[in-house]
C-alpha cells in the first residue's frame, strides 16, 4: 500500500464527529481511475467530500505522495487536488470562460488577475473538454450536460494531480457520458492524473475503472479491480436489490420476472429471444425458455426473466436430458412461441421440439402472431 | 463614470437648497476668496459635511448590502431588511438617551461602538435564524421581524426620553443625514474607508465564496475565516451608517443590483468599488430630493430611498420567479 501515489489509510468519515463509514483504506497510482460504487446514501459523496477537505475526517489519514494531506496547506492543496461535485455552482453574470477561469484561483495573485499563462491553461482546458463554443455563454443558461463539461474544464484548468468527481455523468446523455469518460481516460493516461469518482452506471464503472471501491452496509465492502468486483451475485447484494436483477457477466439489468407457472414456452437463441422475453415480461406472462446455450446472448435475459430456462453448457452438443426437460415444460404450457426462422446444425433439437409441440396440440406461433392474438 | 456622477451630485448637493449657492462661489470659497459669512457657514457647516456624509455612508451601505448578499447567498439581503440597522439603532438610542439624560455629550466613536454592538447582536440573531431556517425568504422574514422589534423598542425609548432630546432622536431614528458635524465626517471617513479597503482586499476569496462554500474550500479559501471577516466588516459598515444617519432603507439591497446591471458583471473586484461609488451616488441623489422636494420641510431619507429602492427589489424578485436560474 505504502508506495501508492494517492492513498487513504484507516479513514473514518461522517458528520459531527460521528463516523458513517470506518476503516476506509485504498490506494491508486498516478494515471489510475478509481470508482466508488454503492447504493444511494451509502456514503460515496461523504467519502469524496472528506478526501476533498470539505468535511473533516473523523479519523485516519490520506497521503499524496509521501506527504499527509492535512500537512499540505489549503492553498497548496488546491494546486494538487480539484473537484467536480454535485453541489450547484452559483454564478451570476459569469460566462463559461469565467467559470473555467475560477479554476486558476490557486495560481493567481492577491486580486485574482489572470496572467498569460493562466489564460493559456483556461483555453487548453476548454479545448480538451470541447466546450470552446460555450466560451461566452452565460453559465446559468446552458444545459445540465454542458454545465457538467464546463465544470470538468474548470477542474482541469486547476491542473491538479488528483481529480475528485461525484457522479459526474448523472446529467449527461449517452453521447456526452461516453465523451466525458473518454476525456477523463485521456487525462489519466496522458497527464498521469489520478481520478477518484463515484458513478451510478455500473456498466461504465466496470469499463473505465482500474480499481473499484464498493461502499455498502456502513463500510467498504470490497476494493479491487473490476474483475474482482463483478463476480456473480455480488452487485445485487451490494445494492440490496429486492426487485429485478443485475447480471455481472453481461452487465445486463432486468426487471422483476412475472410470477406464476410458465404459460408459454419460447424457443429462441442467437439473440432472437431477448426482445420477446422482455415483451412477455411487460405483459406479465410467465414463460419458460429453451433450449439455449449458456453463452448465447439470449441466455442472461432468459435467466433473469423466465420462470424456467433449459440451457446447455457452451460448445457442447444438446443432451437428451435437456430435451426431456424442455418437453416437460412444453407439456405444461398452452402456447409455444418460436423466434427462430431456421435452425442450425447444433440445435436441431429445437426444431424437433417445435415438431413435438405441434404434435401435442400446442398453439405454435411466431412472436408477432402471438402478440397480435393477445391484443384481441 | 460612477465617480464622475458622484462628484457632480456632490456639487449639486452643496449648491442646491433653501439658500442656493452658485457653484462658482463654492470654488471661490475653496480658493480662499470671501463669499459672505452666511453662504460660507451654510456651505462649510451644513451642506458640505452633510453631502460628504451622504456619500461616505451611502457607499458603506452599498458595500454592506453587497457583503450581506454574498454572505447569505441571498439577493435581497441588506442591513435594513435583516434587522441589523434596527438593532444598531436600538442600542444607539439607548446609549444616547442614557448619556443625554445625564447631560454628557456623546462622541462619534462611542456612537459607532454602540451601533456596532447593536449591529452585532442582531447579526447574531440573524445568523442563528439562518442556521434554523434554510429558505432565504424565511431568513428575510425573520430579519424584518427583528427589525420591527428593534424599532418598536426604540420608539418606546424615544417616547419616554426627555423632551429636549426627542426632536433630535426622533429625526435620527427615522433616518436622516442632517445635523452631521465635521467631527462626525472625519470619524466615519476613517472607519468606512478602512473597512472598505479591507473588503477590497478580500475581493478574490469573495469571488470564490460566491460560487459555493464547497468549491471555495477546494480552491484553497479558508472559508471559516472569510465568513468571520464578512460578518465583521458588514456589521462595522452597517453600524457606522446607523450611528450617524439612523436606519436607511433599501440602499443596501438595491445598489448592488443596480451596479451589477450597469457594469454587466458580478465580479467582486469590480463590484466592491462600484458598490461604494454607487451607494454614495444613490444616497446623494436621494438626500438631495429629501431636502428639496417639499422644502423647507425635509423628508426622511428612507422615504426617498424606499421610493427608488423598493422597485429594484421587486424587479429582482420577479426575475428570480421567472426562472433565470
Amino acid at each position: 500500500m505504502a508506495d501508492y501515489y494517492f492513498r487513504v489509510e484507516g479513514l473514518a468519515v461522517g458528520y459531527q464527529g460521528k463516523p458513517v463509514i470506518k476503516n476506509i483504506s485504498f490506494g491508486i497510482e498516478k494515471g489510475e481511475i478509481l470508482t466508488l460504487i454503492g447504493a444511494n446514501g451509502a456514503g460515496k459523496s461523504t467519502i469524496l467530500k472528506s478526501i476533498a477537505g470539505q468535511l473533516a475526517p473523523v479519523a485516519g489519514t490520506a497521503f499524496l505522495g509521501q506527504r499527509e494531506l492535512r500537512e499540505i496547506g489549503q492553498a497548496e492543496l488546491a494546486k494538487e487536488l480539484a473537484v467536480v461535485f454535485t453541489e450547484r455552482l452559483h454564478t451570476e453574470m459569469m460566462s463559461c470562460e469565467d467559470v473555467v477561469a475560477t479554476g486558476r484561483y490557486p495560481y493567481t495573485g492577491k486580486f485574482g488577475i489572470l496572467s498569460k499563462e493562466d489564460e493559456g491553461a483556461v483555453a487548453e482546458a476548454m479545448a480538451l473538454v470541447q466546450v470552446e463554443e460555450l466560451k461566452n455563454r452565460d453559465f446559468t443558461k446552458i444545459s445540465d450536460g454542458q454545465r457538467q463539461r464546463v465544470l470538468l474544464a474548470r477542474a482541469i484548468a486547476q491542473q491538479p494531480k488528483v481529480l475528485l468527481l461525484d457522479e459526474p455523468t448523472s446529467y449527461l446523455d449517452i453521447k456526452y457520458k461516453l465523451e466525458f469518460l473518454s476525456t477523463l481516460q485521456q487525462m489519466a493516461r496522458r497527464n498521469h492524473l489520478s481520478v477518484i469518482m463515484s458513478l451510478h452506471e455500473l456498466d461504465l464503472a466496470e469499463r473505465i475503472s482500474d480499481k473499484i471501491l464498493c461502499v455498502g452496509n456502513h463500510r467498504v465492502e470490497k476494493f479491487g479491480t473490476p474483475e474482482e468486483i463483478f463476480v456473480p451475485g455480488y452487485i445485487g447484494n451490494l445494492f440490496h436489490m429486492t426487485a429485478g436483477s443485475f447480471d455481472e457477466n453481461s452487465g445486463n439489468s432486468e426487471l422483476e420476472p412475472p410470477e406464476g407457472e410458465p404459460e408459454v414456452f419460447v424457443i429462441a437463441g442467437g439473440g432472437s429471444g431477448k426482445a420477446v422475453y422482455r415483451r412477455l415480461q411487460r405483459a406479465g406472462v410467465a414463460f419458460a425458455a429453451g433450449i439455449l446455450f449458456e453463452n448465447d446472448v439470449d441466455y442472461p435475459v432468459a435467466k433473469a426473466l423466465a420462470a424456467a430456462v433449459i440451457a446447455e453448457e457452451p460448445f457442447e452438443k444438446i443432451s437428451e436430458n435437456r430435451v426431456k426437460e424442455a418437453k416437460k415444460q412444453i407439456n405444461k404450457c398452452r402456447n409455444v412461441i418460436c423466434c427462430r426462422e431456421n435452425f442450425g446444425v447444433w440445435d436441431r433439437e429445437n426444431e424437433l421440439l417445435l415438431e413435438y409441440a405441434k404434435e401435442n396440440g400446442k398453439t405454435v406461433q411466431t412472436p408477432s402472431e402471438y402478440f397480435f392474438e393477445r391484443r384481441k | 463614470m460612477l465617480a464622475v456622477l458622484l462628484l457632480v451630485l456632490l456639487g449639486l448637493n452643496v449648491c442646491i437648497g433653501s439658500v442656493s449657492v452658485p457653484f462658482s462661489d463654492v470654488l471661490k470659497n475653496f480658493a480662499g476668496q470671501d463669499i459672505g459669512e452666511t453662504e460660507r457657514n451654510i456651505l462649510m457647516q451644513i451642506r458640505l459635511p452633510r453631502a460628504l456624509a451622504a456619500a461616505i455612508l451611502g457607499g458603506a451601505l452599498g458595500l454592506s448590502g453587497y457583503l450581506l448578499q454574498t454572505f447569505f447567498h441571498n439577493p435581497i439581503a441588506g442591513p435594513f431588511v435583516l434587522g441589523i440597522s434596527s438593532g444598531a439603532k436600538l442600542v444607539v438610542a439607548l446609549v444616547m438617551v442614557f448619556f443625554l439624560g445625564n447631560s454628557v455629550r456623546v462622541s462619534s466613536a462611542a456612537l459607532i461602538l454602540a451601533a456596532f454592538v447593536g449591529a452585532f447582536l442582531s447579526m447574531g440573531f440573524v445568523l442563528l435564524m439562518s442556521r434554523a431556517v434554510d429558505k432565504m425568504s424565511m431568513l428575510i422574514v425573520s430579519g424584518v421581524m427583528i427589525g420591527y422589534i428593534g424599532s418598536a423598542v426604540t420608539d418606546f425609548v424615544v417616547t419616554f426620553a426627555e423632551d429636549a432630546d426627542i426632536v433630535n432622536l426622533h429625526n435620527w431614528s427615522k433616518g436622516s443625514f442632517s445635523g452631521i458635524s465635521w467631527e462626525n465626517v472625519y470619524v466615519m471617513a476613517v472607519v468606512v474607508l478602512a473597512a472598505s479597503v479591507l473588503v477590497f482586499f478580500l475581493a478574490k476569496p469573495i469571488g470564490a465564496f460566491q460560487m459555493g462554500e464547497g468549491y471555495a474550500k477546494t480552491m484553497g479559501v479558508n472559508v471559516g475565516r472569510l465568513k468571520v471577516e464578512l460578518v465583521l466588516l458588514s456589521s462595522i459598515l452597517a453600524a457606522c451608517i446607523t450611528a450617524f444617519a439612523g436606519p436607511v432603507s433599501f440602499v443596501g439591497i438595491a445598489v448592488p443590483h443596480l451596479v451589477k446591471q450597469l457594469f454587466g458583471t458580478a465580479k467582486p473586484i469590480v463590484m466592491i468599488p462600484a458598490c461604494f461609488l454607487g451607494g454614495g451616488t444613490f444616497c446623494l441623489f436621494c438626500d438631495l430630493l429629501a431636502r428639496t422636494i417639499f422644502a423647507p420641510t425635509e423628508l426622511s431619507i428612507s422615504t426617498v430611498t424606499a421610493v427608488f429602492g423598493a422597485p429594484v427589489v421587486i424587479v429582482v424578485l420577479l426575475r428570480r420567479k421567472s426562472g433565470e436560474r
